[in-house]
């Protein structure tokens, strides 16, 4: 519908919208994280929903201890290799439709442990990541900003049409194989469906 | 010095204690001159008995490991909470760091060494005889490398 006659007819009283905006609506501003922190970023994630930052403000308040029950991961911190099936796992556990915010320079790439060898260089290379937020760790004000930017995201999805999102495509997984321990590291190394990597492999 | 004893004298008592026990002081140039002993790796449970019952050094505050380009080294820092003295530091020596690297575990004497060894296990690849519960601590079973070691090498990653 036409923004400007929308506008026209709610000054005469007259709501109108259509079934997906009141839908992404609806699930926009209910956004129920899952209960878990890797590291440091996990305590400015907990500061975020205390008095001061109040992320109660968004509708994402209630943070599940399960995750049948959540919408959303917030990857806050460092993913080691030993801890990164797990947390695949737990985001296979959530159910349709879920998203994911990684939070702060470890989630996003591995960060200073980049070049260790017990770190895992960023959650995005087994599941797909809706929001990145760089920073370490990042302000509560970004984790908010990352809560505006998927409610914005979620409220500009399509119900209908190929660019649906994926938990309205019978076709598209909502599981991401679970990575294995190898012997020398995790096995695959990444998850070629979900991860591109930006940077051209220089041989030799 | 530390127990109203130098470190020689220790070496000393050790090696008149301990017969063949072969001790050699590693002297710190740096302004910490923090010298230590290193035991020979056949007498290092013995020493390590004689240093905690006679000399009353009877806490373990840390246990480490140095990759030396010949050889591992297992370092470990002793107190005596007894006499309030300390530190003595002893080292034990594996012959190289491809097919001999077991070591006599300290674990039996100082049982705060038992999160430590398994780490050197784990993270050098230091076999300690004796040890009552030898496995990796923060790698995962079935891990095979041993990433502390200089000559380790990261699995290959498509990085730039």
């Amino acid at each position: 519908m036409d923004e400007q006659l929308k506008t026209e007819l709610g000054k005469q009283g007259i709501f109108a919208t259509s079934l997906q905006e009141l839908y992404n609506w609806g699930r926009k501003n209910s956004v129920w994280p899952l209960t878990f922190g890797l590291a440091c970023c996990a305590i400015e994630m907990i500061a975020t929903t205390m008095a001061r930052y109040d992320l109660a403000r968004f509708g994402a308040e209630v943070f599940r201890p399960s995750p049948r029950q959540a919408d959303l991961m917030i990857v806050s911190g460092t993913v080691t290799k030993k801890m990164a099936p797990q947390v695949v796992r737990l985001y296979n556990q959530m159910p349709e439709p879920k998203y994911v915010i990684a939070m702060g320079a470890c989630a996003i790439s591995g960060g200073p442990f980049r070049d260790g060898y017990n770190v895992l260089k960023g959650i995005d290379r087994f599941i797909p990541v809706d929001v990145h937020i760089p920073g370490c760790p990042p302000r509560p004000e970004a984790l908010i900003h990352a809560f505006m930017t998927l409610q914005e995201k979620i409220s500009n999805q399509q119900l209908t049409g190929a660019e649906r999102p994926r938990h309205l495509q019978a076709d598209e997984p909502s599981e991401f194989p679970v990575p294995a321990f190898g012997e020398h590291g995790l096995e695959p190394a990444q998850n070629d469906n979900v991860f591109h990597n930006p940077f051209k492999v220089i041989q030799g | 010095m530390t127990l109203g004893l130098t470190l020689g004298e220790i070496s000393s008592r050790l090696q008149s204690e301990l017969p063949g026990c072969q001790v050699e002081l590693v002297t710190n140039g740096s302004p910490s001159a923090q010298n230590s002993l290193l035991i020979d790796r056949q007498h290092g449970l013995e020493a390590a008995r004689l240093l905690r019952d006679e000399l009353q050094l009877d806490y373990c505050s840390n246990a480490t490991a140095v990759d030396w380009p010949q050889y591992l080294e297992m370092v470990y820092h002793l107190f005596s909470i007894e006499k309030k003295e300390g530190p003595v530091v002893i080292r034990l020596r594996t012959a190289n760091r491809t097919d001999d690297v077991t070591l006599p575990s300290l674990t039996p004497v100082w049982r705060s060494a038992e999160f430590q060894e398994r780490e050197a296990f784990d993270l050098y690849g230091i076999v300690f005889a004796g040890h009552p519960d030898l496995r990796r601590i923060l790698m995962w079973e079935g891990f095979t490398d041993h990433p502390m070691r200089k000559d380790y090498v990261p699995p290959p990653e498509d990085e730039p």
